[in-house]
């Protein structure tokens, strides 16, 4: 029973932690010091703190969005199990609710975007949306994949299949779903090579473009959310890459929270060795991660 | 038997709610108000019906008539049941909300037949689906889609409104052919145009019937490429009009293949493989062609083709579980299918009703002459809202729970080892999941382009939220939408006795009601709305936000943004047009510069429909062109006809020695 609250803790306390270690990855990668590791939990307090202007353009709807897309991104970390653990909230389907649940934070991060009636906020919110047609088959592929290799509809065991079969020839289509999912990673938290976070260019972005007009404890929920996605989304993928167990719940909690964060070590290094990919080129990237999964699937059931 | 009396003078009540009003004055208010009372107290009587008849067995009529076929046979079964409750409550709200949109003292001159239709087009379809009889069913079709092209065609001044209504007549007409030819088969084949549950026929006749359906009622409902006279109907309608053909008359070609299917015991593989297709193509390009439009009315319109599909896609995978012997794809498919139809009966309502509200003040359906109107509309863009999150299926509305179903049916397939199975999930599956992501793109730029920001022409200048006719309809569908989104369980007892029904034959344990976790769905709903509210409202009582300064949007440093700078509805669409333009075939038309001094020209950029634009209207052209001299055959006189008809009649028997059935 201990379980669910240190899930919890995990889940609303460590995310501001992944980006922090990105960034410091970066830095270091690129020579500098860079910032103390615990910045980004410094800048949400700040921003917290902050007064905000609003354009007069906007209505409720500029609320709304970082408010739904907060408790979305919440409600999807309830139903993933993190590491050996399971998920405080699963039942049979819930593996839809959490792909859907992503649509509902889409749906209102881009219509609070388009909600200040700005030409940049517009085409952040457009490239949101087209981007999405492409890694939401892409992780419907991998979904499939996995309900197939675990024979459950349920994320947990969904989750859990791949321990059985890691070593074993028979995780081949595992590999592929892990390249794709990766890719559907970069891309959904907006990472190098889909999107730069540090950019400071308005024209070339995704997501930073949608939030320009946000400001205060609005952006400090944003930006809180951006890094609850980063953690939900790379808990789903380590249970691919690095399904590893030692058997005692006090070494893996542990063991997961370090892995998470090598996890955010890689991206981090990464984002130091790569330059951002032309915009028309990012579909072409992501109909990769497509095809890679889909692969994974036809390889599983052939 | 009480059930089915209530149903049918429901049926004729609201077949005959026009007709007082006829004999009053055009401008009339009376007349009007008189046919929403019949309508209503139809509905209701209806309604009741419905809940007489829930876990009886189905009560049916059989009299004989004075043609030379068929009988007057009706049944109501829970199939029948289903598609009722549409009929019972979709046109009832949309004659309410026409107190307000179509005044009679404002529409002279087409009020008395927009009412008189509109209450045909109800009542028919109502027959339409308790008809148990070939010829009557075939009777109260071709009322139905009559009834529809006077409504949709009521502002018949408008050339673009009679160019509608000229399609729309052709595509019904070539549907009705087919299944002319179907029910002409299915005597053929069993001696009797009852539709009643046969021993297997032939495989070859089967599949045949089966395709012929498809063709005859894939017209109607609008599958792809059959499509072709929907947008533009639905778009030229008045709202109301649009809200029931969209809402309830579409549903009736899903009704009619189910009801085909529901007549053979069992089927072959292919039958789902087809539907699956289709449904998949028809979703997909639906929505992609949709979110190409810059006309508020014909996105919807687009939008319902791709709701069809959805249908389609669970449908099919009903029809692979028959022939596979898996209850739980069927339980799955058609329960996520049917409770689809009612729930696309709802929101599609209630955003046609929302739009017909934008189109009624501002007096246009571009979406690029909109924007602003969450301030000048502030209930309509809340109760647009709704509608569009349910439609994108997303949690915690009704579109999410039917999703849901057919995607868990979709996933059963994977435990059972078969590659039809198989091969169903892997495209219907991801398919839908990029319906999903395409159904976002196309109703955020919607609300977007029609809500938010700042207005981009005067013509919204006079805009407000509609009267309480108006109002009264959209919060009930919006209540509606809610509640089946959260208490989803309340709609399964009579979604599974339809699918009990569908499925004679094979009856197996296991119900929609007990293996799925549904309380979970109204926990995570109720968790998603507090959680959400909650943050909502401490964001808003932090302490220095109480004062918050008003500016102008940031614009990256510029001060003076206009209207005009806005990113519009098609700018919005076109990176996802780009994507799909191998399919949608976008057309720009860029200005030129012809001179030193070069005048304004227009530069304009639309998606036109790729089936109609693009292959039916130059094929008829064509036609047009090259056979001028059939026409000759067709004088315009009624000797004549009469004429080719004796001659018909004198002829055929020689070809085929017997005459036409007695």
């Amino acid at each position: 029973m201990i379980e669910t609250p240190i899930h919890l803790l995990l889940l609303l306390l460590l995310p501001p932690l992944l980006l922090g270690v990105i960034n410091k990855t970066k830095a270091l990668a690129a020579g500098r010091i860079g910032a103390p590791w615990l910045q980004p939990y410094y800048d949400l307090i700040k921003l917290m703190r902050k007064g905000l202007v609003v354009s007069t353009t906007t209505t409720w709807v500029f609320f709304a969005g970082p408010a739904i897309t907060l408790s979305t991104v919440i409600l999807a970390g309830l139903l993933i199990p993190l590491g050996p653990f399971n998920a405080p909230i699963a039942f049979t389907g819930d593996l839809i609710l959490f792909a859907y649940l992503f649509g509902l934070a889409r749906f209102f991060t881009t219509a609070a975007a388009l909600d200040t009636g700005s030409a940049f906020e517009g085409m952040g919110a457009a490239r949101e949306v087209t981007f999405a047609c492409l890694s939401e088959p892409a992780l419907f592929f991998a979904l499939l994949v996995l309900a197939k290799k675990s024979g459950s509809l349920t994320l947990t065991n969904m989750l859990h299949g791949p321990v059985a079969v890691f070593p074993s020839p028979a995780a081949a289509p595992l590999v592929l779903v892990a390249i794709g999912l990766f890719i559907v990673l970069l891309a959904e938290t907006c990472r190098i090579p889909v999107d730069d976070p540090n950019t400071h260019l308005e024209l070339t972005m995704i997501h930073e473009v949608m939030v320009l007009d946000h400001s205060g404890p609005l952006l400090g929920v944003i930006q809180y959310a951006s890094a609850l996605k980063l953690f939900v989304l790379s808990a789903v993928l380590l249970h691919l890459l690095a399904p590893f167990r030692t058997g005692s719940a006090w070494l893996d909690w542990p063991l997961f929270v370090g892995e998470i964060l090598a996890l955010a070590i890689v991206i981090g290094i990464l984002e130091s060795i790569m330059a951002r990919l032309q915009m028309k080129r990012v579909p072409y990237l992501l109909t990769g991660a497509l095809l890679l999964c889909g692969s994974g699937f036809i390889l599983l059931v052939r | 038997m009480l059930s089915l009396q209530l149903v049918l003078s429901a049926i004729v009540l609201l077949g005959f709610s026009g007709l007082p009003g006829c004999l009053l004055s055009p401008q009339s208010a009376l007349g009007q108000r008189l046919a929403t009372a019949l309508m209503l107290i139809g509905s209701l009587l209806g309604i009741c019906g419905l809940a007489l008849s829930f876990d009886m067995p189905a009560p049916s009529l059989h009299i004989p008539w004075f043609l030379p076929w068929g009988q007057f046979a009706v049944t109501l079964d829970p199939l029948s049941a289903v598609f009722l409750g549409l009929v019972f409550v979709v046109p009832g709200l949309g004659s309410i909300y026409g107190l307000g949109y179509w005044k009679q003292s404002e529409h002279a001159d087409n009020g008395r037949q927009l009412a008189l239709f509109y209450g045909v087009l109800a009542g028919s379809m109502g027959l339409v689906v308790i008809a148990r009889d070939g010829i009557l069913f075939l009777i109260a079709w071709e009322i139905m889609a009559m009834a529809a092209y006077f409504v949709a065609t009521a502002e018949e001044d408008n050339p673009e409104v009679r160019r509608a209504g000229w399609v729309y007549l052709i595509a019904t007409h070539v549907g009705t052919l087919f299944l002319f030819a179907m029910f002409s088969l299915w005597y053929h084949a069993t001696g009797s145009f009852a539709l009643e549950l046969t021993r297997a026929l032939p495989d070859k006749t089967a599949g045949t019937i089966f395709v012929l359906a498809l063709i005859g009622f894939g017209f109607k409902a609008g599958l792809m490429p059959l499509h072709v006279w929907l947008p533009g109907a639905h778009a030229n309608a008045p709202s109301h009009v649009s809200a029931v053909m969209s809402g309830v008359m579409l549903k009736l070609g899903i009704y009619g293949i189910l009801r085909v299917t529901a007549l053979f015991p069992a089927n072959p593989v292919w039958w789902g493989g087809v539907l699956l297709t289709v449904g998949s193509i028809t979703g997909v390009a639906g929505i992609a062609f949709a979110i190409g439009q810059y006309d508020l009315k014909r996105m919807l319109a687009y939008s319902s083709i791709e709701n069809i599909g959805i249908i389609a896609i669970g449908l099919g995978l009903t029809l692979l579980g028959r022939a596979l012997g898996r209850w739980d794809w069927i339980l799955l498919g058609l329960g996520g299918s049917l409770l689809h139809v009612w729930n696309h009966g709802l929101f599609k309502s209630l955003l046609f009703f929302n739009a017909g509200a934008i189109i009624h003040d501002t007096h246009t359906r571009d979406l690029d002459h909109l924007g602003g109107l969450a301030k000048k509309m502030p209930r309509t863009a809340v109760f647009f809202l709704v509608g569009a999150v349910a439609i994108c299926a997303l949690p915690p509305l009704n579109g999410f729970v039917s999703e849901w179903l057919l995607y868990l049916g979709l996933f059963h397939t994977l435990n059972f080892n078969t590659e039809p199975g198989i091969a169903a999930a892997a495209t219907a599956a991801v398919a839908l999941a990029m319906i999903g992501a395409l159904a976002v793109a196309c109703f955020v730029k919607l609300f977007g382009a029609v809500f938010l920001g700042t207005p981009r022409t005067s013509s919204t200048e006079h805009a407000h939220d509609p009267e309480a006719a108006m109002l009264v309809p959209v919060i009930l569908l919006a209540l509606g939408c809610t509640c089946i989104g959260v208490f989803p369980m309340l709609a399964m007892p009579m979604l599974e006795n339809a699918v009990r029904t569908w499925a004679l034959p094979l009856n197996a344990p296991g119900s929609l009601a007990n293996v799925l976790p549904w309380h979970w769905i109204t926990w995570l709903g109720f968790a998603l709305v507090v959680l959400a509210a909650g943050i909502f409202g401490i964001i808003k009582v932090l302490p220095r936000i109480k004062r918050v300064p008003k500016k102008i949007t940031w614009d990256c440093g510029y001060a003076q943004p206009t209207a005009r700078m806005q990113y519009t509805g098609s700018s919005f669409g076109q990176t996802i047009v780009q994507l799909f333009s191998f399919m949608l075939h976008p057309q720009t038309y860029r200005p030129a510069m012809r001179s030193l001094f070069p005048k304004p020209t227009p530069a304009k950029t639309f998606v036109p429909d790729l089936v109609l634009d693009r292959w039916v209207l130059p094929l008829f052209n064509f036609a047009g062109r090259t056979l001028p001299g059939v026409r000759v055959l067709q004088q315009g006189q009624t000797y004549l006809y009469l004429l080719y008809i004796l001659i018909i009649t004198i002829i055929l028997p020689f070809f085929w020695g017997v005459g036409i059935p007695s």
